[in-house]
């Protein structure tokens, strides 16, 4: 016989306003199995709970129904409550006269009524609560990162200072990411390899952070603290054991022509090649698209200069299947393509250029050494118009809805470069708005305009067009001085706005993860959990969840990793234990419910029956992974046997609940 | 025909590919026959028939036949291949564990058919050039054979078989149908006349079980209407609500799975023209979803299983047809 | 269904939401002190393909006059894709109620987002009214669970 105990909550005046809390307990008191019915101010402060532990011994209460606030406020405190006075916590059950009663309606006679409803609709489920138990599962100490960029880098090195193996997967051969390509930083204006390079290096020294590098994920199976990832290893051609990064190999390829795309294709490389000076692992590859000894089978220059034998025309890709605890995805941006921005000149004019172009031109290490020459003659350019949000706050369906967040404080930061080393070139900026929150953001972008007397216009340029002598006449609207504007510029520089990696919504599938429509991943919540993803386990780093600056990247990829670190530190998981399981006399084994599972958590297996007449039978029946279901019931709806069933929400409890409401 | 069938079927036992026949036994009359399994060559000599009355689908029995020890032979006709695939389809039947001779489909009749005609005291049913030749206690009658064509066969999907490991006669097409045409005049109907159309046949059901008993979609260990623990027991219709919800969960359960194979009407003691419910879920499943037959092939993924991003609202039921 | 003292039909409304969304929206409305009609009752699911046809069949046999079933936005399920399972089912089965002659108007899928408190209060005040104008449901209703 059930013993339930009712505690209606007043919340203040919140609820007893508009809902006759006295007679809600006492109308309450008379339903079947209630034992004890009483209100009180406010259930969820210390007294309150304390109320329903004393209750509970008191009177061996079975089960307990709470009328108060919504169960996505407190029903974890009450349970906790429950528990601690030795009664399983899934004995607990809210009626939400809060949010649901007394907040919307305003005549206390049919809110009470309701509120008596919503109470005996929750009586009637508790009637058929089981006790729960949360199982439990380990959790696998290692960690992996799917990207090498400064986010990648900042939280791999945080998870293993705290001990743990984490690897990271990069899908380039080098670690480094876009900052690599990046010149200075704002607002300080530091050399970006200068702080880049020794975090990589770090990583390389590391003995817990293991480099996959020009490596892809291919699949994922799993589930929080147990995840089987495969990665491929792609073929590099090169024995990344025996490889010394010498680069004797790149002086002698023959193949010359291959557009470098760390120089984002403003010069060459060879068809082996180091991407960069300082890449990490500074291990070759080889471009399969050009290396002649792959496509034609005639060269071979690399394998005899090599004088560690590292060349390997013959190695093939590798597939490699480890476990993880936790994963962090960290896959970055890239600038979108320009090609639909025609007005702009971009593909007619070599001397139209996207930022992080601009940024490979004036770097040291870039096509021209770090002096500033326009790409058509390589002449120094006297006037360089920039041109804000392309492709960035864009309805018309060419480009991106949202700010891409970064733009407006690099193109401050190039313009200031720019005025400084070449005082006598003239820098114009068109934008809509200029943004600039952050730390000495605005105060950076302030001495562009007053020290270094950029000019910023508001307006958008309409159209770039290349003129004979090798200028290119930037049209424009001069919004605040409200006239249209014709410059004869030099260099046309394009803040082409920013987009998640291709790569990011296939691995989103397999993360079982989710994302917006612009491909960036979704935080769990916006305000409360922004480095997690709603999978458990999976945890988001830097622009892969939105647009970031460096800063901001490198405080969420620590963040994310604190998350990651977290659950290593943790033997086991506590398991939701509201999950699907089947009832196997009833199970048909015909797959249904294996099709609708979105976490893959059902198998079949083949299992003897002892029937009535003695004999054994052997049946496919669906086996549910408590580990792996997540409680969504979609298999409970796909059965037609009905012997799948949802602990927490079972059929006959979510029916209990509509008699009790139709009653 | 059904010379040809015992024969192989006499040779399939001696050569011991198979132990068992599922096919059609002769009842009492001319025109009940019933499916049978035979363990012997005697037994096919003597029962096995094969005419114009062996409408019954054979595949459901197989479920149980496939649990015992050694193969089967399962004459199927091209309607009850889909339903044996279907049954494959949801590991229901070991395909392994039977043997399947496809044979040539109907037009099967319908005895009632006949009798509704006023011709009683039937002895025997002869088929002369689309003509039937009935000889009765009273003499001889006769009628055009299509009037006698069953409600089934006279919306034949399909001639073709989709699964067989030999066929005896040749193998057909899948046809174009005008099987949905009662269910657009239904749709076209007002909602008034629509519910009082269904109510008109619904509340003829006597809860008799026999549509379930004999879909072979409606293969479950343990039904839903027979277990106390589903909220949903029911074992005689107290009242409209329960006519409705039976035949409504009943169709819910086999929409997606259900290969119009048309059993449920030709059981149904009452005449209640129950395929139309399954009908109208295949007629919607595949005007929103995109064409879908079960049991076409073992591989498909159900319609109520799968999903695409851009499926069509439930609102589209709002917006369409008459009020 | 009740009948006032004014004789005013006042329908019986059984909502469906799921515990991320719709039922979040629900308390936000709440937060918000967004009026809907008392008529409405809420039941919690954990994601709107826990919905089985039979359970908006029995709140119909009860005494239910409306049934509507809330969930997160396409794409948006906590589930991952809950939901589409949920709009195929319900689509199915509003088409096949309808065909029975069951006035459409009883039933209906909304997705409703945490965010959108206005949305579901909107939503079950139009809802409300809706079915109070088709009146008590007489059709899918059952004689042994009528109230008197």
């Amino acid at each position: 016989m059930q013993r339930i105990g009712v505690f209606v909550c007043h919340c203040g005046t919140n609820i007893a306003a508009t809902v006759d809390v006295k007679a809600v307990a006492e109308a309450l008191g008379y339903e079947a199995g209630v034992v004890i019915s009483q209100d009180y101010q406010y259930m969820c402060s210390e007294s309150g709970q304390n109320l329903i532990k004393d209750a509970i011994k008191e009177h061996s209460l079975t089960s307990v129904v709470v009328c108060s606030c919504s169960p996505r406020m407190h029903e974890n405190t009450f349970r906790k409550a429950a528990a601690a006075a030795g009664l399983n916590p899934y004995l607990v059950e809210i009626a939400n006269i809060r949010e649901q009663c007394s907040w919307i309606h305003k005549d206390i006679a049919s809110a009470t009524e309701k509120a008596v409803i919503l109470g005996r609709a929750a009586i009637a489920k508790v009637h058929l609560n089981a006790p729960l138990t949360a199982g439990e599962s380990p959790v696998v100490k290692r960690a992996l990162v799917i990207g090498g960029g400064i986010a990648g880098i900042q939280t791999a090195l945080d998870i293993a200072e705290a001990g743990f193996d984490v690897d990271i997967v990069e899908k380039e051969p080098t670690i480094g990411g876009k900052m690599a390509q990046i010149d200075k930083t704002f607002p300080t204006l530091d050399c970006a390899a200068c702080i880049l390079t020794p975090k990589m290096v770090e990583c390389a020294q590391n003995e817990r952070i293991h480099i996959h590098s020009y490596s892809e994920i291919t699949d994922v199976k799993g589930f929080v603290g147990n995840f089987t990832v495969t990665v491929k290893k792609k073929a590099r051609f090169v024995d990344e054991t025996k490889c010394t990064g010498c680069g004797l190999c790149m002086e002698k390829c023959p193949m010359k022509k291959v557009p470098n795309e760390f120089n984002m294709g403003l010069d060459n490389r060879t068809a082996v090649y180091i991407p960069f000076a300082q890449a990490v692992p500074k291990v070759a590859a080889i471009d399969p698209n050009y290396c002649l000894m792959l496509k034609n089978g005639k060269c071979g220059v690399c394998s005899k200069v090599c004088s560690v034998g590292a060349i390997d025309y013959k190695q093939t890709d590798k597939y490699i299947e480890e476990k993880y605890g936790a994963i962090v995805v960290a896959t970055g941006f890239n600038p979108i393509k320009i090609d639909k921005y025609e007005e702009f000149a971009y593909s007619q004019s070599p001397d139209v250029v996207t930022s992080l172009e601009l940024e490979r031109l004036m770097n040291a290490a870039g096509p021209n050494g770090g002096t500033l020459l326009r790409p058509s003659d390589k002449k120094h350019p006297h006037t360089i118009v920039f041109v804000q949000c392309v492709g960035s706050r864009c309805d018309d369906g060419k480009g991106k809805p949202y700010c891409s967040k970064i733009c407006c404080m690099y193109t401050a930061k190039h313009a200031m470069l720019i005025r400084e080393k070449y005082p006598d070139t003239e820098v114009y900026v068109f934008y809509i708005d200029v943004r600039t929150p952050g730390k000495n953001f605005d105060e950076f972008y302030r001495r562009a305009v007053e020290q270094y007397g950029v000019h910023y216009i508001k307006g958008m340029v309409g159209k770039v067009t290349p003129v004979s002598d090798g200028s290119l006449d930037v049209q424009a609207s001069d919004l605040l001085a409200n006239e249209q504007l014709h410059i004869k510029a030099d260099m046309v520089v394009l803040a082409a706005a920013i987009e998640p990696d291709k790569s990011a919504r296939p691995l989103a599938t397999m993360l079982t993860t989710q994302m917006d429509t612009n491909d960036f991943f979704t935080e769990a919540h916006p305000k409360l959990r922004p480095v997690e993803s709603a999978t458990a386990g999976i945890f988001l780093s830097g622009a892969c969840q939105g647009p970031k600056d460096i800063p901001e990247t490198v405080a969420q990829a620590s963040a994310a990793a604190a998350k990651a670190i977290g659950l290593l530190c943790r033997n086991s998981i506590t398991c939701n234990p509201c999950i699907a399981h089947s009832d196997e006399l009833m199970c048909n084994g015909c797959s249904s419910c294996e099709k609708v599972c979105p976490y893959g958590a059902i198998t079949y297996i083949d299992k003897e029956f002892r029937m009535p007449d003695r004999t054994t039978r052997i049946r496919r029946v669906a086996s549910v992974n408590p580990a792996v279901c997540q409680g969504c019931g979609a298999c409970t709806v796909a059965c037609p046997s009905g012997a799948m069933d949802l602990n927490g929400f079972s059929n006959s409890q979510i029916m209990a609940e509509v008699d009790a409401i139709c009653k | 025909m059904q010379e040809a069938m015992i024969k192989r079927a006499e040779e399939l036992f001696s050569n011991g590919t198979v132990n068992r026949v599922l096919g059609w036994k002769s009842g009492e009359f001319a025109y009940d026959h019933t499916p049978a399994v035979f363990t012997s060559a005697e037994e096919l000599e003597r029962d096995f028939v094969c005419d114009d009355f062996t409408s019954a689908n054979l595949s459901k029995y197989l479920v149980k036949e496939t649990k015992k020890d050694g193969r089967i032979l399962a004459f199927l006709k091209p309607c009850d291949t889909y339903s044996f695939n279907q049954l494959v389809k949801e590991h229901r039947v070991d395909r392994e564990k039977v043997y399947v001779i496809g044979i040539p489909g109907g037009p099967k009749l319908d005895i009632e058919k006949i009798k509704a005609k006023g011709i009683t005291g039937i002895l025997n049913v002869k088929n002369e050039n689309y003509t039937l030749k009935i000889e009765t206690i009273y003499g001889t009658s006769e009628m055009p054979f299509f009037e006698a064509v069953s409600g089934k066969c006279a919306s034949c999907k399909s001639k073709k078989h989709v699964v067989y490991d030999e066929l005896i006669g040749e193998d057909g097409d899948v046809l174009e149908s005008d099987r949905f045409a009662m269910i657009e005049k239904l749709e076209n109907m007002t909602a008034q006349e629509r519910y009082d159309f269904w109510r008109g046949e619904l509340s003829k059901c006597i809860r008799c079980n026999a549509c379930r008993n004999v879909c072979p979609a409606c293969t479950c260990e343990k039904c839903v209407f027979d277990n106390p623990d589903s909220g949903l027991e029911n074992k005689a219709a107290a009242d409209s609500f329960e006519e409705n919800m039976f035949h409504i969960i009943r169709a819910f359960h086999v929409a997606g799975r259900c290969t119009d194979c048309g059993e449920c009407s030709r059981v149904c003691p009452q005449n209640i023209p129950l395929h139309l419910l399954n009908r109208k879920f295949i007629k919607d499943i595949n005007s929103l979803y995109g064409t879908y037959q079960a049991g076409e092939n073992t591989t498909d993924k159900a319609p109520l299983n799968d999903y695409k991003l851009d499926d069509c609202e439930a609102s589209v039921v709002h917006e369409r047809g008459v009020e | 269904m009740q009948v006032n003292e004014d004789k005013e039909f006042q329908p019986l409304i059984v909502a469906f939401c799921c515990n991320w969304c719709s039922y979040a929206g629900a308390d936000l409305s709440g937060t918000n002190r967004l009026n809907y009609p008392a008529n409405v009752k809420i039941i919690r699911v954990p994601c709107s393909c826990r919905v089985n046809p039979m359970f908006i069949l029995r709140a119909f046999q009860r005494g239910a006059d409306g049934v509507i079933l809330c969930g997160c936005h396409p794409g948006d399920c906590h589930y991952t894709s809950g939901n589409y399972f949920t709009r195929r089912r319900m689509t199915l089965l509003f088409s096949m109620l309808d065909f029975l002659g069951i006035e459409r108007d009883r039933t209906r899928v909304e997705w409703v987002s945490a965010a959108e408190g206005a949305k579901f209060a909107a939503t079950m005040n139009e809802f409300t009214e809706a079915v109070k104008k088709l009146g008590p449901n007489l059709r899918l209703e059952d004689l042994r669970c009528r109230k008197q």
